[in-house]
């Protein structure tokens, strides 16, 4: 027997999670379908309806709701250990109220007219409940860079549904997409009309309503009992 | 008259569920039975019958752009306009953390009914909603900001105690498994919100 077999190291060390280990990326996937936020979890439902009548400003609010919701994750995630539960809200609110400002300024200087049509929206992704669920849920007990990727997830959840809403809206609603015509002259020379009841308020529910209803029957564990 | 006018508008015709989706996901969570939806929609008429009326002071003497002039002449060009949402938020927190707090002093049998559901108006965008909105469209005098605080939360109220006792009769109908829960949900907000739709013609 050597000594050199003895010199082993004091503890085999924990092996240190790859960044992109097969958990890591469920946290990505899973929002996608089986834990989507808006069809599934039932969050941060009220921005996406409101905003999806154009591509344009629902994939300007998508972008700056995975923003929001990646960064005040990664924040609240390295505060998690100092925050008093008590006031944990408050806190929460406080971070992603500063996030939103931050966005609002820059959709202010660069992107004017989608801000302005975006509206009170901007100012309200800070009560997006995905945000708030997920820092609840996720940020206040995982570590700053799972959190991340939640966030992104998340965040991308959301705007696949609000980009298949407004896609759909925005095609059958006013024949264009992202601005630019898709529906050609010829058509409407035929007696095509631009359905305008997609462009109201109420199609959008009942478009979610459609996506939840095809996303269930195929993916049959979603479906809820009576 | 004005007042009536704004109170009438903010229930029917710019309903916050029909017409803006805002609080949508309380709205679709809690709307199982119509007792749960009772307490809710109580507690969100008072939250926001207070928090729209106490946004507008802020934003009137702190936030508008010469709105500190009353501090000093020295403040008149002063902008804080960019702070208004961390404010409102912070507003609208604070009083729901109060109406906690009075309600489980005064009134424990309804605290207790209630549970969850109160600390998360907080994070219920008809509110916050409500105080943008008020904002937006500013409203001259705080009798009118109080108004529309109260019709937006009457007009609350009512859309999700009808949508409760819809999805109350639901229970005894054969739905397409897939759209169970909450996509039929979703479609009968959207048939509710048509029906609210007819409301716009009406001219005030």
């Amino acid at each position: 027997m050597s000594t050199e077999t003895i010199a082993v190291p004091a503890k085999p060390k924990e092996p240190k999670e790859a960044l992109f280990s097969p958990k890591n990326k469920r946290l990505l996937y899973d929002p996608l379908n089986d834990n989507n936020p808006i069809t599934v979890q039932v969050l941060g439902i009220c921005s996406a309806l409101a905003v999806t009548v154009k591509m344009k400003p629902s994939i300007v609010m998508a972008v700056a709701v995975i923003v929001v919701c990646a960064f005040s994750n990664v924040i609240i995630s390295f505060i998690r250990n100092i925050i008093p539960t008590r006031i944990r809200i408050i806190v929460q609110l406080t971070v992603v109220a500063a996030m939103v400002i931050l966005v609002d300024q820059f959709l202010k200087a660069f992107v004017f007219d989608v801000s302005k049509q975006l509206s009170v929206f901007v100012g309200l992704i800070i009560t997006n409940c995905i945000i708030m669920g997920r820092l609840e849920a996720f940020a206040m007990a995982n570590k700053p860079w799972p959190s991340f990727l939640d966030g992104i997830g998340n965040g991308f959840g959301y705007g696949l549904i609000l980009v298949i809403v407004s896609m759909i809206r925005e095609l059958f609603g006013s024949g264009e997409l992202m601005g630019f015509r898709i529906i050609p002259e010829s058509i409407y020379k035929l007696g095509y009309f631009n359905n305008s009841l997609v462009i109201m308020p109420p199609m959008a529910l009942i478009i979610v309503g459609i996506i939840i209803w095809v996303q269930r029957s195929g993916n049959k564990k979603l479906i809820e009992s009576k | 008259m004005e007042h009536i006018n704004i109170f009438i508008k903010a229930i029917f015709i710019e309903n916050m569920i029909f017409a803006y989706f805002l609080g949508m996901c309380s709205y679709l969570a809690i709307s199982k039975t119509v007792k749960s939806a009772i307490g809710l929609g109580l507690a969100v008429i008072f939250v926001l019958l207070v928090s729209v009326p106490a946004c507008y002071m802020l934003e009137k003497y702190v936030l508008k752009a010469g709105a500190l002039s009353w501090l000093s002449p020295d403040f008149a060009t002063v902008d804080l306009s960019f702070l208004s949402f961390i404010m409102f938020i912070a507003t609208i927190a604070s009083i729901v953390q109060l109406v906690e707090m009075i309600v489980e002093k005064y009134a424990p049998a309804l605290y207790t009914s209630l549970g969850i559901f109160l600390p998360l108006i907080a994070v219920n965008c008809s509110i916050l909603g409500g105080a943008l909105f008020m904002q937006e469209r500013e409203y001259a005098t705080l009798g009118e900001a109080t108004v529309f605080g109260l019709g937006s939360g009457v007009g609350w109220f009512l859309a999700i105690v009808a949508l409760s006792a819809i999805r109350e009769k639901l229970r005894y109908s054969n739905i397409p498994a897939p759209l169970r829960g909450l996509g039929i949900t979703f479609i009968l907000t959207g048939l509710m919100a048509i029906a609210f739709m007819s409301f716009m013609g009406i001219a005030l």
